[in-house]
């Protein structure tokens, strides 16, 4: 039995990693397009979201089929389990990126309006988190796994800044601020994936280590 | 091993050794307690001494010619194995369920008061009463309750067990032993004997020998994981079944045993 599902087990890793490689690909793409004002780049994002719906949905019925078949426990439980949620976190970091390609294109050269922060900069710290979270998966590294989930406050300390600083530009320049609102939304949207990079993380720490992590564990 | 403590154990183990003639030790040194009005599982791979071990709760191993036991085993207080030990009055304390359910050619009620016959007990009043109330406990009752004088062999396999179920409970034991009561039953006789198992847990202990890891999991509040006669493993079951402490207990729930 064990051999079987193993290869089940195997099959659905291969497949999880897959789907994290493609999402982690469409950030790349939506911050790309809105960097560049690259209208098809931003436009082939939002095209490409079905593709990952549907592999959200394959991923989680081979879950539920290996459930069913198998009854798994100890950490091939866990292991379903994790999957389980990554996949429903990966799949919500892709429909952030589908919601910066939008801005992207709401934000278009006609608009003009500069980003009253570093846009690129809180970018990277996300896909590196996101990268981090995906390789602890790989390996197995609850430390790699821990980390990804510290640069949680530098993203979260970076939102917080930007909304001052979007604020600021729109006191200063009213007829912009259209524009402002859709920079301050990209901001949330990045501090939203990191939250779910976050998640990914934690579930990697549940897997291995069979430790539940989030809000600190259970509060006595 | 996972180190809990049981309160008030109603079976305390203690480094029990068992050998089989020729000196084969099939148990090597055993501790562990059993915690009262629970259901506490047995698991692991054949030939690791789990039967061993709780035929030594009722000295059935007594019956082995040239087998050995060194340790205690403390029922209630008192070494079940030492020389004043009453073995009917011991096996009245622990009834057992087999592997293959074995009713006496008799009618359903012979076979439910037939401990409290061979006692000596002679009250009719007694008998249909204690025959309603144990089968009601073994689940059986409304099943059988207008055939009481029908012969046990008519009943189907997974109403036999029960009917055994029923019979072990008859005599008022303190712990029903379970040795694979399931093992050759179809899923649904196994979900009634489950079923029962769970509602019997609120008056009795039990202690159930499985090879289906899944079935230690549904039915049992305790698991104890034995390998070639060692206990490995001691926990709270979906403690056990989640997030095991011992390696070789994660091996061998997950089947990537050897």
């Amino acid at each position: 039995m064990a051999i079987l599902m193993q290869h089940e087990l195997d099959l659905l890793k291969k497949e999880l990693l897959t789907l994290g490689a493609e999402v982690e690909e469409r950030v790349k793409q939506a911050v790309q397009a809105l960097l560049t004002g690259d209208r098809k780049l931003a436009e082939q994002v939002k095209g490409g979201d079905d593709q990952i719906d549907n592999m959200e949905i394959e991923l989680e019925e081979e879950c539920l089929k290996i459930l069913a078949l198998h009854q798994p426990v100890a950490t091939d439980l866990r292991f379903i389990v994790s999957v389980l949620k990554i996949n429903n976190d990966l799949e919500r970091v892709a429909d952030f990126a589908v919601n910066i390609a939008d801005r992207a294109l709401d934000l278009d050269s006609s608009m003009k309006i500069d980003c009253p922060y570093d846009i690129a900069t809180m970018a990277e710290l996300v896909e590196t988190m996101l990268k981090m979270a995906l390789d602890s998966l790989v390996e197995r590294d609850t430390a790699l796994a821990r980390k990804a989930i510290q640069l949680d406050d530098d993203v979260d300390n970076l939102h917080r800044e930007n909304f001052f600083r979007v604020k600021e530009a729109i006191r200063e320049n009213l007829e912009s601020m259209d524009g402002l609102i859709y920079y301050l939304s990209i901001s949330r949207y990045l501090e939203r994936m990191g939250d779910l990079a976050t998640n990914i993380a934690e579930d990697v720490v549940y897997h291995v280590d069979g430790e539940i992590i989030r809000h600190g564990g259970i509060q006595n | 091993m996972t180190d809990i403590r049981i309160e008030n154990p109603i079976i305390q183990v203690n480094n029990l050794k068992f050998y089989y003639p020729g000196n084969a030790r099939a148990l090597h040194g055993i501790d562990l307690s059993f915690p009262e009005k629970q259901v506490t599982a047995l698991i692991g791979p054949s030939g690791c001494g789990k039967s061993t071990l709780i035929r030594c709760f009722n000295r059935m191993n007594d019956l082995i010619d040239g087998c050995r036991v060194e340790g205690e085993v403390i029922l209630e207080g008192e070494n079940i194995y030492s020389k004043n030990t009453d073995i009917i009055e011991l096996r009245r304390k622990a009834g057992m369920v087999f592997q293959k359910s074995n009713p006496f050619p008799k009618s359903i009620y012979e076979n439910v008061i037939y401990g409290l016959r061979i006692a000596g007990e002679k009250d009719k009043k007694l008998f249909a009463e204690r025959v309603e109330t144990s089968l009601k406990a073994a689940a059986l009752w409304d099943e059988v309750k207008d055939r009481l004088q029908e012969s046990a062999l008519g009943l189907s396999g997974g109403q036999m067990q029960r009917l055994c179920i029923a019979r072990a409970i008859a005599v008022n034991p303190k712990v029903i032993l379970m040795d694979e009561p399931c093992s050759a039953l179809d899923p649904k006789s196994t979900a009634r004997v489950e079923e029962t198992i769970k509602e019997l847990r609120n008056e009795y202990t039990i202690i159930i020998v499985t090879h289906n890891m899944q079935q230690a999991a549904r039915v049992s509040d305790y698991t104890a994981f034995l390998f070639e006669g060692n206990l490995i493993e001691f926990g709270v079951t979906d403690q056990l079944f989640v997030k095991p402490q011992n390696e070789q207990t994660e091996d061998y729930i997950t089947g990537r045993f050897g």
